[in-house]
């Protein structure tokens, strides 16, 4: 494929720079990735479509995973929510799923996420925050009283103590007599990109991956419909990462768990299918489509060429969607809706499978119902009224858009070189290799800003002076006081002597091989609460501190 | 005269890790000729006067996004007195509501610095000691 005449090309060009108002001379993406003003064959030289795009639902993927895509069904429209207690959240949950919301999605407070419980000292002013507060089994049977789990599916926002929220869900699926293998859902599990992004890693590197490696076999063995781990790019992406950062250090980590597995004695086939994806959406509209599409065409390769993959469900990558947090502003609010929206529209174009789109307040604290409602309504407008699901990667063959995604492929596998020559993804993190590449994105996008060379509406550009406040959710004290006494009743309630000879058992078999999931299990039963098995972990593993750098 | 040097401590303090924000300011200060230390991660309020005291600063940098700021920052304020160290000047940023900002400017927060804060706001509040502009 080329232009039959340059000359055409050539006089375009001539008359492109000689008009009235002359163009800017560089153009680049968000993540400073250079773009032309135009595209034509000429860019996609030795560009073979069945090599590049395929079709959707075949080897590599870059069209989509499933052959019908959006005909078939939707993407999930998931919104993480979760604040306050168990028995708020609850009502939110029930809210939302009366509202058309196919899937829930957990966000648990920062105790519970560092595994402290809600009377923990370092707990104070935390509680109910910023997600909601679970300490025992007891606060998980509140959260999910009323729905069913067999009917749907759910995604826990949780890292470091991931395997001990699992297995407390397990055991509401117990006493509501849903069986393990009807059990549907996703764990963010991750905890390599907290090393690198998020920070809210408790353990040492190698127990932690231990942890994700011993959900990942139970999950295989047990849980067909459970997403052991959710690789998270989100987070590398809002800790101020570039679009190409975002992309290869999350494949990276996706790779470090595949080979953790294989090292656990799992075939590659047998947990494979089930590792999932979770990537930001930024602004910048066509390097996010072209940074989805180049994530499904990579992994494909990578699981089939590198790890000889066999069966196409390891081939293929699944992801989860949320718009950018960090591209809300403070400055105007509402046009926080827009951004929203356009982000929404990328990760469809880039064949979503689920998809989380921000509240216009978030940048101030949690949302309102109504704000968390346009967000859902935004999502079902362009669901049913743009008409991006009727056809299936409707970029597909854009000039552009196929070479940015050539371009998103490029500088990723520049990247897995880098860390490959480190030594792989634990030598980096160690290294701090990860943490200074983020850090120097995050602040060059800042000087940009500063400078005025990149634009954004109400922040340095056609501001208003402070706009007017829009009203905030609120959580109140209230909320901890009646937390920290539910934790007490907990703890008089139940077997004591049963709790401290499972957390002794915890600790030896923390010591040796053995896959934790079966003893943790036991021990959320007994209503140990998440605090005292992170405990007992941390006395057997310690603890991590990361190299300070800034 | 010869203009003086300011040493700023930066802490996160509670249990969030959301460090972009404290890295960029601790960056830019540091750029304008500003002393700073970064104490890092899930500093509690005790910690962090321990170390402004050590540290000899001027002022202390909290940033914070879990919504635990109405109760750890004015607990810095309220160790800052009984060390009697009130003369180290307070000042924030993260995900604060404006109300909340504004109650910890009356308790003797010299300023709160929301999303959206230009660094040079921020180095030109530091260069002014540590005075919001007028």
């Amino acid at each position: 494929m080329a232009l039959r005449s340059k000359t055409a090309r050539e006089e375009w060009a001539t008359r492109y720079r000689s008009g009235k108002r002359p163009p800017a001379e560089v153009a680049t993406t968000l993540s400073g990735v250079p773009v032309e003003p135009l595209y034509t064959p000429d860019d996609l030289a030795g560009w073979d479509y069945h090599e590049k795009l395929g079709f959707p639902g075949d080897f590599p993927y870059t069209r989509g995973v499933y052959p019908s895509m959006y005909r078939g069904q939707l993407w999930t429209i998931r919104q993480f929510a979760g604040y306050g207690t168990a028995e708020e959240t609850n009502k939110r949950y029930q809210f939302l799923l009366s509202q058309g919301q196919a899937g829930l999605s957990v966000a648990f407070d920062m105790p519970t996420l560092m595994g402290y419980d809600s009377d923990d000292p370092l707990s104070r002013g935390e509680v109910g925050h910023c997600g909601v507060a679970i300490d025992s089994l007891a606060d998980m049977e509140t959260l999910f009283s009323g729905i069913g789990l067999d009917g749907i599916t759910t995604s826990m926002t949780i890292n470091s103590p991931a395997a001990i929220l699992y297995a407390m869900y397990i055991a509401v699926g117990e006493k509501a007599g849903v069986p393990l293998e009807k059990l549907g859902g996703t764990l963010q599990n991750d905890i390599l990109k907290e090393y690198i992004a998020q920070k809210e890693y408790i353990f040492p590197p190698e127990p932690s991956m231990r942890l994700v490696v011993d959900t990942i076999v139970f999950a295989a063995r047990h849980m067909p419909r459970w997403n052991a781990v959710s690789v998270s790019g989100y987070h590398i992406r809002e800790a101020g990462s570039t679009a190409v950062q975002e992309l290869a250090f999350t494949l990276a980590d996706g790779m470090a768990y595949v080979e953790a597995s294989i090292r656990a004695g799992l075939d590659v086939d047998e947990f494979a299918p089930r590792l999932s994806f979770f990537f930001d959406s930024h602004t910048d509209f066509f390097e996010e489509i072209a940074k989805f599409r180049a994530a499904r065409r990579l992994w494909a390769h990578i699981m089939r060429d590198k790890y000889k993959a066999r069966d196409p469900r390891s081939w293929m990558l699944r992801f989860h969607t949320q718009t950018a947090g960090v591209s809300l502003t403070r400055q105007q609010v509402e046009n926080n809706v827009t951004r929203t929206a356009y982000e929404a529209m990328a990760a469809v174009l880039g064949g979503t499978n689920s998809l989380h789109t921000n509240s216009m307040d978030e940048v101030l604290a949690l949302p309102t119902e109504r704000a968390a409602q346009i967000a859902l309504r935004t999502q079902q407008v362009l669901a049913h009224e743009t008409g991006v699901a009727s056809t299936i990667d409707p970029l597909g063959g854009s000039y552009f858009v196929e070479s940015l995604t050539d371009e998103m492929e490029r500088g990723a596998r520049e990247y897995f070189d880098r860390i490959e020559e480190q030594g792989g993804v634990l030598r980096c993190i160690e290294n701090g290799f990860f943490q200074h590449e983020i850090a120097d994105a995050a602040f060059e996008f800042e000087r940009k800003l500063e400078a005025n060379e990149r634009i954004i509406v109400g922040v340095n550009a056609y501001t208003e002076g402070d706009s007017g406040t829009v009203p905030t959710l609120k959580i109140g004290a209230a909320t901890e006081h009646g937390q920290v006494a539910r934790l007490r009743a907990v703890r008089e309630r139940r077997d004591n002597t049963s709790v401290s000879n499972r957390l002794e058992e915890l600790k030896l078999r923390a010591r040796g091989p053995d896959n934790l999931m079966p003893t943790l299990l036991e021990c959320v039963r007994a209503y140990a609460t998440e605090g005292e098995i992170m405990a007992a972990l941390k006395e057997v593993f310690g603890v991590y501190r990361e190299p300070i750098l800034f | 005269m010869a203009k003086k040097t300011w040493r700023v401590l930066t802490a996160k303090v509670g249990l969030d890790g959301h460090d972009r924000g404290v890295k960029v300011v601790s960056r830019a200060l540091r750029d304008a000729g500003v002393e700073v230390i970064y104490a890092g991660l899930r500093q509690t309020p005790e910690m962090v006067i321990e170390a402004a005291i050590q540290e000899d600063v001027d002022a202390i940098g909290i940033s914070l996004h879990s919504g635990a700021h109405m109760t750890l920052i004015p607990r810095v304020l309220e160790l800052l007195k009984e060390r009697q160290a009130t003369d180290i000047v307070v000042f924030g940023g993260g995900i604060i509501p404006e109300d909340d900002a504004a109650e910890l400017k009356k308790m003797g927060v010299a300023e709160i610095f929301g999303p959206g804060t230009s660094l040079q706001t921020i180095v030109d509040f530091v260069n002014r000691g540590f005075k919001a502009a007028a």
